[in-house]
């Protein structure tokens, strides 16, 4: 599948500030599901610092905006080829030693609730167990946006019973990493075919590494492994760790925030 | 018994006996003279209270003893050549676990004990700083039992503190009593500040144009090791900041300055990892520098120590340290660790828990004599209670045996008695391995304590290295 992304994050200051510095995290990186055809960063007023790709995978850069400046806009313009690996995340550099995911984090903390949820299922392996997981977390959090924040832990939106994807990835690296396998946040892009739902496209889901097979991807929103229809931009322990933009502006200001995402498919060419 | 420095069958040990003939001279009017003049230039300078980042009243003067503690141009050579292969081998085993991880693979440590700990850090995955070096000052504590017999205690390769107090005390010893340096052949430390600024130097990443600039980074008036940060950047003539003094431009970190911002090539920082950079680690941290990582790993400026070092220097990596010289250098430890129990073995746990009265148990993560339980000092029921501590979480814990440490010469009340001493010397890591002939002495100054913490009764000592 050939996907058109354009992505655009507007920050809004109600007096201008004197600098902002951001680090990127927006890039898919090439593997067996993804192939990047084209992909253009750029932040309005803005100068690209550096650019790297850290030990797991992801392509980083630092942005720094000289003000005083009132709008910023950090905009993505790409074309990303796609494959159906069953959410096998194959051709992957990294050297992060799995294990490394084992730790948890205050939004992936699993409470007594997440761990009688963990240990309520039962697979045969560790890829049956993740598909258990899954479900299990797709059951107990129904999708509902608007009842969850940024801030919501995983333990917060298993009570509450509602959430959105963040809310179903968080929970399902909580009860991964409960059942001793190692799990992580992906952060990246959905196309979906359903018209009017443009809050789809800016997705998450968890990663579990089962075994030999690897990191594979489980969205527990979709109650599906990720296919051709999902493009992915980097992960961490968290929300918070694997986002995609993350920055600081220096100055006293109130910060608005305005995001448009939108993903489709371009009919290849004959 | 523990192992006298002073005297042995007997006699006055040779380091000593100038020493001995000095403090036996000496009158107790003068000694109480010369000891109100010592606190008083202590607190001129303003060196506070605080080491090792063990809280405790600010203000409070950290108890300073007049008698040297001696080593031997012998003693301490044995001991350098130790403290060297340690701080090599700590370093390539961080230069190892952040990339191929080879120790692990080999099945010479366990992974999760490495990749699961708290002070290892994803972020700096795949990164090699320049010279390849993590840990720039490490600071080892060692003990001593016998003549011939040193121990390491822990290690530290963060942000080491102290180094202040090696100086001081020199420093205020010479002022006070000029003769006794006369008459002794006493290696000088106040090289301290220029190798350190030079090891630091040696660390400039590759992007530096010309002599790089080197910046210390507070986290301000308010830590308990202020006095010490301002007192380096001092003596190595570098600008102390803050991190709202840096800002991150175009891929460069910069120093506000009243001449316009100037680029900052190396960063000592005295800040923890989690508060480095808000954009990689805690988002709430003030005391960083935003977009501080993303420029540090792509190689336009150096933080020493290398965020991430201190997965080196837990109490659990602790027992894999020897481990670690065979590994690396295929050499065997010049020094030796102190017999440890890891609680999350099995076999270890039934011994400790069969054994606490005569053990000393330790939190894996603690740190200034807190959070510790020593068997022969405590009572029943305090022995009780810290087991039901180790047993809601085991793997929270080690043990270690009650070392009967040193003695050395203490002015106490009394006239001079024995007391037990610990020793932490400065191992610096650029493009060489560089340690000072001396360290910080720190002293139990109650009978028979062994806790030689200052926020529990210690106090310190200068450190003398005789000349042949």
């Amino acid at each position: 599948m050939k996907l058109k992304i354009t992505h655009e994050t507007s920050y809004s200051y109600d007096t201008p500030v004197e600098a902002l510095v951001q680090s990127l995290r927006l890039t898919p990186s090439v593997h067996e599901g993804q192939r990047v055809c084209e992909w253009h960063i750029t932040v309005s007023s803005g100068q690209r610092g550096v650019a790297f790709r850290d030990g797991a995978g992801d392509w980083i850069e630092g942005w720094s905006v000289r003000g005083p400046v009132d709008t910023v806009t950090v905009s993505i313009n790409g074309m990303i080829e796609t494959r159906d690996t069953a959410g096998v995340l194959r051709g992957h550099r990294e050297t992060v030693n799995p294990i490394v995911y084992l730790r948890d984090t205050p939004a992936t903390k699993a409470d007594e609730a997440l761990i009688r949820l963990a240990r309520s299922v039962k697979g045969d392996d560790a890829l049956d167990l993740s598909h258990k997981l899954m479900a299990a977390v797709a059951e107990a959090i129904t999708y509902t946006p608007g009842v969850t924040e940024a801030s919501t832990s995983a333990a917060e939106a298993l009570e509450l019973g509602q959430g959105v994807c963040q809310d179903h990835a968080h929970a399902l690296i909580a009860c991964a990493r409960e059942c001793g396998l190692p799990a992580r946040y992906v952060s990246g892009y959905l196309h979906t075919s359903v018209e009017g739902k443009p809050h789809d496209a800016a997705h998450a889901w968890a990663e579990i590494h089962v075994g030999s097979l690897g990191w594979v991807g489980f969205d527990a929103a979709n109650a599906c492994c990720p296919d051709e229809r999902y493009v992915r931009l980097g992960s961490g322990y968290d929300a918070q760790d694997a986002a995609p933009v993350r920055g600081m502006a220096f100055g006293i200001s109130v910060e608005s925030l305005d995001v448009r995402v939108h993903v489709e498919e371009v009919q290849q060419e004959q | 018994m523990s192992y006298n420095e002073m005297i042995e069958s007997g006699e006055v040990r040779p380091p000593y006996a100038m020493l001995s003939d000095w403090v036996a001279s000496m009158p107790a009017e003068m000694r109480q003279m010369k000891q109100a003049e010592a606190e008083a230039l202590f607190r001129r300078i303003g060196i506070t209270f605080a080491v090792y980042g063990e809280g405790g009243d600010p203000d409070r003067l950290i108890p300073f003893d007049m008698v040297p503690r001696v080593f031997m141009q012998s003693e301490w050579r044995k001991l350098e050549r130790g403290i060297k292969q340690r701080a090599r081998a700590l370093n390539a085993f961080l230069r190892d676990v952040y990339s191929r991880g080879e120790i692990v693979r080999a099945g010479r440590i366990p992974a999760r004990l490495v990749y699961e700990n708290a002070a290892y850090e994803k972020a700096v995955v795949g990164f090699v700083p320049p010279r390849g070096v993590f840990s720039h000052i490490v600071g080892i504590d060692i003990v001593r039992t016998g003549r011939d017999d040193f121990y390491v205690l822990e290690d530290n390769c963060r942000t080491p503190s102290g180094v202040s107090y090696m100086l001081e005390n020199r420093e205020i010893m010479m002022r006070m009593f000029p003769g006794l340096f006369r008459n002794n052949r006493i290696e000088p430390v106040d090289q301290y500040p220029e190798l350190l600024r030079r090891t630091l130097a040696s660390v400039a990443p590759a992007k530096c144009e010309g002599a790089p600039t080197i910046v210390i980074l507070t986290p301000g008036h308010f830590n308990s090791a202020y006095y010490e940060h301002s007192f380096l950047a001092n003596l190595m003539g570098v600008e102390l900041v803050e991190g709202s003094d840096l800002f991150v431009d175009g891929g460069f970190v910069y120093m506000r300055t009243t001449q316009g911002p100037k680029r900052v090539d190396v960063i000592y920082r005295r800040i923890d990892d989690p508060f480095l950079d808000p954009l990689c680690f805690r988002k709430d941290s003030m005391l960083g520098v935003p977009g501080l990582m993303d420029v540090y790993r792509s190689g336009g400026v150096s933080i020493a120590s290398a965020p991430g070092a201190g997965v080196a220097d837990d109490k659990a990596i602790y027992t894999f340290v020897p481990e670690m010289i065979r590994f690396y250098l295929g050499e065997e430890p010049l020094l030796q660790n102190v017999q440890t129990w890891t609680l999350w073995k099995d076999d270890d746990y039934k011994y400790v828990m069969a054994n606490l009265k005569d053990l000393v148990v330790k939190e894996v993560h603690g740190s200034g004599g807190y959070g510790m339980l020593i068997g022969p000092k405590a009572t029943k029921e305090e022995i009780a209670k810290f087991a039901e501590l180790i047993k809601a979480n085991p793997s929270n814990y080690i043990a270690q045996p009650t070392l009967a440490l040193s003695t050395s010469p203490t002015f106490v009340a009394e006239g001079i008695a024995p007391r037990h001493v610990d020793l932490r010397p400065y191992c610096l890591c650029g493009d060489r391995v560089e340690l000072v002939p001396g360290g910080l002495t720190r002293v139990a100054l109650r009978e028979g304590s062994l806790v030689v913490n200052s926020s529990q009764g210690g106090g310190v000592k200068d450190t003398w290295v005789l000349t042949e």
